[in-house]
């Protein structure tokens, strides 16, 4: 018998012992970031970054497959003992000695997840991680001439590629409100003073919004550079609308920290063509009202339905549920999908569109 | 015969006035719980599973009579915490808002010979949504045992305090028969009804996984302790079991608890079902160690008029809910533990015989509404008939089943008004 054979006789041995519940369980107690658990993470330190950011770091599990600079990692954070799932991107290096991760958050007005983990998250305390995902990083050979165009938090995938890979000519535009909300803006500035980096910073406070379409203006040769943007929505459609313009887009890459959402109230007050309706999770057996703009993803976490979820802005499908009964509207596109057998839907980017039954 | 109706001072705008007072009772406590209350039912998970390991660890060597004792104290314990304050009321979802999946009602699985998935139909949608409605709920007599006087006498119900003995021994086995509806799926052809049969088999698999943990692998991994240690496992099923049905009977048997006719339930208020659980549902009183070993059940009032509330706010809801009790001069059933399970088997022995209920004055002084309080009435002063236009034709035609119908047949519907 094989090794593993043998382990895993083992292991259905041991599941005879502690039925009904599972050997890890039992391990959780004393062992939660072992080699087979469920992927978990510590937070070790949280260091100020500004007034309303702060950069995290995490001790990730045995089980944490390493990431490539640039991506975001989903982290799961119990916050009023409620938990909650977010994406940030990754700040530290790939080749980290201690092998753990940073990520650095800034807290949003109203943001129950961001500001917990700015203002409130305590060394010791155990997050939900998954393994690192997104597409936001460099290729494997390094280009000789790269633009970073970057605002407000939008700074963190790139920083995460500034610390990582070097680039012989790397030329950077950050925006943010004034130059104490910088993140990162000493290492950046020791960056610049070894001639690693050169650096243009837009204080909208004073020098208000960056005009991409004059981005020629801080960078000559931006179209012959290979881009990666992040920042608020506004700003990457202009940079996509600028880059396409000059024939250009496929040097631009881009990062959203939120789904392009083009349904939204119909703004005569009336509600027709975005009306909602009662959503039912038949496998839990709750049903809740849903207006027509909420994603079910979380109208269901809401209601206390374990919904799955992944980059909740519909590109990883991962919060794939099977739509039983009734219709939904994709956010996106304002298209509705009417249950049918096989229907699955994307519940981070559809929404009631009248009474509807998803397999939760 | 009649019995007094204890709600018949009630109008029906003070019933609905009654409802939303029990609604921002309710809406205080959700708009308060969080973080505490999720590290309370951490803490109880993880200090139940430390139990347990250690119980059974010492249980290894259950040949030395004071290891056998120490083990077989811990496990039982450790049995019931899993059963009470953490599997029912997971269970009940009173822990789904945390939204961790490890502690969930639909992913959470008990040690208990029943499913958790049968139980929380059988337990959750029918005794919780008809409690006390007699031929509705099964949990009342579970189907084998008379117990209210306008039940029809059986003489197979001469051996009810027998067989609820039996009953309380092999608790869970008397569930999951009960969360398979076996009184009446194993008549004729609903035998062969293929979801009761993957029902069945269900049950089977996990009754197996159950015995071969506590019966077989236990006792084997001890030893020259077998015997002893399974000696001891037996031993800490039957306590639990015991504790469990003598904490259950408490909630809903008790003299002074009210049963109700199927037609009461019909168009049904939330202010009118909030009452039904009131005057349907007992507490016990006692320590804080006490509402701790019955998953706060001793809290069965609140418990029924919120089941997804977390349990651990049961105690300071009571505090609000008695209140409204004395405003609303109705009767708040509690008393201690030994009391109450005092109360419910006379009441299952009394019944056994063909009794019929006592005149009014007898054993109903000071209690003048003991037994069935809508028996014959004509519906004045009874929320539940108050709607008008409804028929109300001789009572009969209610189509009221009794609890034993299910075992002995559905012939044996009567009238309530005899």
């Amino acid at each position: 018998m094989t090794s593993a054979a043998l382990r895993s006789r083992a292991w259905k041995l041991l599941e005879m012992v502690t039925t009904p519940l599972l050997p890890s369980d039992y391990l959780d107690l004393v062992s939660p970031l072992r080699a087979g658990a469920d992927l978990r993470g510590r937070i070790e330190a949280v260091h100020p970054e500004t007034a309303d950011a702060a950069t995290v770091v995490i001790r990730p599990g045995r089980s944490w497959r390493g990431h490539t600079a640039g991506q975001y990692v989903r982290i799961g954070v119990d916050v009023d003992g409620r938990r909650l799932w977010r994406s940030y991107s990754i700040t530290s290096p790939t080749n980290r000695r201690d092998g753990r991760i940073t990520i650095t958050v800034k807290a949003v007005p109203g943001g129950k997840v961001s500001n917990h983990l700015v203002h409130r998250a305590a060394p010791g305390t155990l997050v939900q991680l998954d393994q690192p995902a997104g597409d936001f990083v460099l290729p494997r050979v390094t280009p000789a001439k790269v633009l970073y165009l970057t605002a407000g938090s939008g700074i963190t995938p790139v920083m995460g590629m500034l610390r990582d890979t070097e680039v012989d000519d790397v030329v950077m535009v950050h925006c943010a409100p004034r130059p104490r909300a910088v993140i990162f803006r000493n290492e950046l500035h020791d960056l610049v003073a070894d001639g690693r980096l050169r650096l243009t910073e837009v204080h909208t406070d004073t020098d208000g919004r960056l005009d991409v379409a004059r981005l020629g203006e801080l960078v000559p040769d931006w179209a012959e550079r290979e881009a990666w943007a992040c920042g608020p929505a506004g700003l990457l459609d202009a940079a996509e609308e600028h880059w396409a313009e000059h024939g250009v887009q496929e040097r631009l890459h881009t990062e959203r920290f939120r789904p392009r959402i083009t349904v939204a109230g119909s703004g005569d007050g009336s509600g027709a063509d975005t009306a909602g309706g009662e959503v039912t999770f038949s496998l839990t057996g709750k049903a809740v009202d849903a207006d027509g703009t909420t994603p079910l993803l979380d109208v269901g976490e809401e209601a206390g339905v374990l919904m799955p979820s992944g980059c909740r802005m519909g590109i990883c499908f991962g919060c794939v549920t099977p739509l039983r009964a009734g219709a939904v509207r994709d956010l996106r596109t304002g298209e509705i999908t009417e249950a049918e057998p096989g229907v699955l839907i994307q519940t981070c980017v559809s929404a009631a569109a009248g009474p509807c039954d998803i397999e939760r | 015969m009649t019995a007094i109706d204890p709600t018949a001072h009630l109008t029906a705008e003070q019933i609905e006035e009654l409802g939303r007072e029990l609604d921002a009772i309710r809406d205080e406590v959700i708009a308060d719980r969080g973080e505490k209350d999720a590290a309370y039912i951490r803490k109880v998970i993880s200090a139940q599973r430390k139990l347990e390991l250690a119980s059974r660890g010492v249980l290894l060597f259950s040949l030395f009579p004071p290891a056998w004792l120490i083990g077989t104290a811990g496990l039982s314990v450790a049995k019931i915490m899993d059963n009470m304050e953490i599997g029912h009321n997971v269970l009940h979802g009173q822990w789904d808002w945390m939204r961790d999946p490890k502690i969930h009602s639909t992913t959470w699985e008990w040690d208990h010979v029943s499913p958790s998935e049968q139980w929380k139909h059988s337990h959750n949608e029918l005794h919780h949504a008809y409690t006390n409605v007699i031929g509705k709920d099964n949990d009342l007599g579970y189907g084998i045992m008379r117990v209210d006087e306008d039940q029809k006498w059986h003489p197979l119900h001469l051996g009810q305090p027998l067989w609820n003995f039996v009953n309380a021994c092999f608790f869970e086995y008397g569930i999951a028969a009960y969360d398979l509806e076996l009184g009446k799926n194993l008549q004729g052809r609903r035998r062969k009804d293929p979801e009761f049969r993957a029902r069945a088999r269900a049950v089977g698999r996990k009754i197996r996984k159950q015995v071969l943990k506590d019966y077989v692998i236990h006792p084997l991994l001890s030893g020259p302790s077998f015997a002893t240690t399974l000696a001891a496992t037996f031993t800490a099923n039957v306590v639990r079991n015991i504790w469990s049905h003598s904490v259950i009977m408490c909630g809903h048997f008790p003299e002074g608890v009210q049963v109700f006719e199927r037609r009461s339930v019909e168009g049904e208020t939330r202010g009118q079902w909030y009452l039904r659980q009131m005057m349907g549902s007992a507490n016990i009183s006692g320590s804080k160690a006490m509402h701790f070993m019955t998953g706060n059940l001793s809290h069965q009032i609140e418990h029924h008029l919120f089941p997804d509330l977390p349990s651990n706010r049961y105690a300071e809801v009571a505090v609000k809910v008695r209140a409204l009790f004395e405003k609303y001069e109705l009767e708040y059933v509690t008393g201690p533990l030994p009391k109450q399970v005092f109360s419910a088997w006379h009441k299952v022995f009394r019944l056994s015989l063909p009794t019929r209920r006592p005149e009014a004055g007898k054993t109903g002084a000071g209690k003048p509404w003991a037994g069935k309080p809508w028996a014959g009435k004509t519906g004045a002063g009874r929320p539940w008939a108050r709607k008008p236009g409804r028929a109300r034709g001789p009572v009969s035609a209610a189509g009221l089943s009794v609890g034993v119908a299910s075992v002995v047949g559905r012939g044996s519907d009567e009238s309530l008004s005899r």
